[in-house]
């Protein structure tokens, strides 16, 4: 009764129209906030749809990487703003003819990279990690650790440039901030903060018994 | 054709049921476990007034919070206040589906399970943050925030103690991590031994995720009096408290999955009866987890912000990386035994 292939096509239409009604949401909804989970459900039905072509690393890699770290950040700097919505609504007309531009640009490359792909059909051949007989994320980790393992390599190094360019960029020293050294806290010992003195309990009896009464009783 | 209906449909449903039912009455139990072992800690009695020894306590708090009224606040935003405690529930109770019980009991035993782990965990602060926000309030706005930042870092460390197991395991399956756990000398072929730091870490790294005590600054009840879920009330607020607690007893079962063996024996497989895995064995080791979580409760006072961000980005994740490297040599100059299955 239910057919596979007819299953997987009906939730691809599902997944895609749920990404598309999302994506138009991102640039539709005023409230920044709704705009941002707006992206985040396009990211999720996009995984979605990754996950019924058999790409379930990149799937989840999108999830653990843009929903659940980048997203959350936006999230949050996007909450910290406070945003005039009316403002926001200006120079929509204004932008309109290279938003257009950009949008042709685009389908223009989405189509020829189709074509591409389906003149390549031959070419390209079959998913080569059914072919080998691995799940998706093995074949993934092979490919990327032994055919690919320089370009991978040159890759890491020029993020991790841009991470610390973006600290040092960003890290301005102002004076008069006060810091605390850890390493100093933790080796402090209780002598350095509390002297015991050791007395007696009771005053010496030779003592003499000045301001017995208390000062506060005027009359 | 019903036959199929039944396969596809109705069988999956009934796992479903049979996963997520003991998980929301063991929260019950472990709320009214909590309260009598914090009460022991403090030498009080606990709950101990509705049914015996208190052990109704849980479910007649639940009764008391479904009949209360969940309050809007003044020009809170609808919709996301709303929606806000189902995004906390729905990762931590859809991560259950790939926890193996043994070898057979797995609701779904995919090949990327760990990383399906990862990705579900991620998910659980937009409930968080999303609360925050909504509810319009200066103390759930703070503590939206703080969670936000410390979940965020420390699920950098805890994902590098993952990939500590994955080198060992070689495999991101999580039946097949327990299986390469397995061999002759029982608790001698756990992975916590050569990943020893990693275990710790990844341990206090969960306790930060969930924002349990000692680092519940998103709550801070003596700073931002309960943080983001200050203006949630009756079923609402429920919904975030089993959440929570969801998370808490999921974050126990890995940490016994991935580094103590899931449901395998402690006893050397040549000891009649007791060297036999079974899921009492997984049941066992996540208990000891979920009383830490407690026992932590009862006895650490909270941390300081700044110093909770310092433990996670300047000593775990730097102890972390180290070990993947320590981990890589391990597997591949072949230095440990454990994890070839052997």
């Amino acid at each position: 009764m239910i057919d596979p292939s007819v299953f997987q096509l009906v939730c691809f239409y599902a997944f895609a129209a749920v990404t598309v009604v999302a994506a138009l949401g991102v640039i539709t909804l005023r409230n920044s906030v709704h705009a941002v989970l707006s992206l985040v459900l396009t990211f999720f039905s996009t995984a979605c749809i990754w996950l019924l072509a058999e790409a379930e690393f990149l799937a989840i890699a999108l999830i653990v990487v843009y929903v659940g770290a980048v997203m959350v950040l936006f999230l949050f700097v996007v909450m910290m703003l406070d945003i005039k919505q009316e403002h926001l609504r200006e120079g929509f007309i204004r932008y309109l003819p290279v938003g257009i531009v950009v949008a042709v640009v685009m389908l223009v490359e989405m189509l020829a990279l189709i074509g591409v792909r389906t003149m390549h059909e031959a070419v390209m051949g079959a998913n080569p990690a059914t072919a080998a007989g691995l799940s998706n994320t093995q074949w993934l980790g092979q490919a990327l650790y032994t055919q690919f393992l320089l370009p991978f390599e040159i890759a890491a190094l020029i993020l991790t440039v841009g991470v610390v360019a973006a600290v040092a960029l960003t890290l301005r020293h102002r004076g008069g901030t006060r810091h605390q050294t850890a390493a100093q806290q933790v080796a402090v010992k209780a002598t350095d903060r509390v002297r015991i003195v050791k007395m007696a309990a009771e005053r010496p009896a030779t003592d003499a018994p000045a301001q017995t009464q208390n000062p506060e009783t005027k009359p | 054709m019903g036959e199929q209906i039944l396969n596809q449909l109705v069988w999956p449903i009934i796992y479903i049921l049979c996963i997520a039912v003991p998980v929301i009455l063991a929260v019950a139990m472990f709320v009214y476990w909590e309260r009598k072992v914090i009460g022991w800690m403090h030498v009080r009695m606990g709950p101990n007034k509705i049914g015996p020894l208190g052990l109704l306590q849980a479910f007649a708090d639940v009764v008391k919070l479904l009949i209360k009224e969940v309050i809007l606040p003044t020009s809170a935003n609808k919709f996301l206040y709303y929606l806000a405690p189902l995004l906390a529930l729905v990762p931590a109770m859809a991560a259950w589906a790939v926890i193996p019980f043994n070898d057979k009991m797995v609701l779904a035993n995919v090949n990327a399970g760990v990383l399906y782990l990862l990705a579900m965990t991620s998910l659980g602060v937009y409930g968080i943050i999303l609360a925050g926000w909504a509810s319009n309030s200066r103390y759930a706005l703070l503590g939206a925030m703080r969670s936000a930042a410390q979940v965020i870092s420390y699920e950098l460390a805890m994902g590098l103690c993952l990939v500590c197991v994955l080198v060992l395991a070689g495999s991101l399956n999580l039946t097949d991590i327990v299986h390469a756990q397995s061999g002759s000398k029982g608790i001698f072929e756990w992975f916590m031994w050569p990943l020893l730091p990693v275990f710790v870490i990844y341990f206090i790294s969960g306790v930060a995720e969930t924002n349990r005590a000692p680092f519940d600054v998103a709550e801070g009840e003596s700073e931002i009096v309960a943080g983001f879920h200050v203006e949630y009330s009756g079923s609402a607020f429920a919904i975030f408290f089993l959440a929570e607690y969801a998370n808490m007893i999921l974050v126990s079962f890995l940490a016994a999955i991935l580094f103590m063996g899931g449901w395998l024996s402690p006893f050397p497989s040549s000891v009649p009866f007791l060297g036999q895995g079974s899921f009492f064995w997984l049941f066992a080791k996540a208990f000891f987890f979920a009383f830490l979580f407690l026992w932590f409760r009862a006895s650490f006072p909270r941390y300081r912000y700044d110093q909770i961000m310092r433990l996670g980005w300047k000593v775990f994740i730097p102890i972390t990386i180290v070990w993947v490297l320590v981990a890589g040599c391990m597997k591949y100059f072949g230095w440990v035994s454990i994890g070839t299955g052997g």
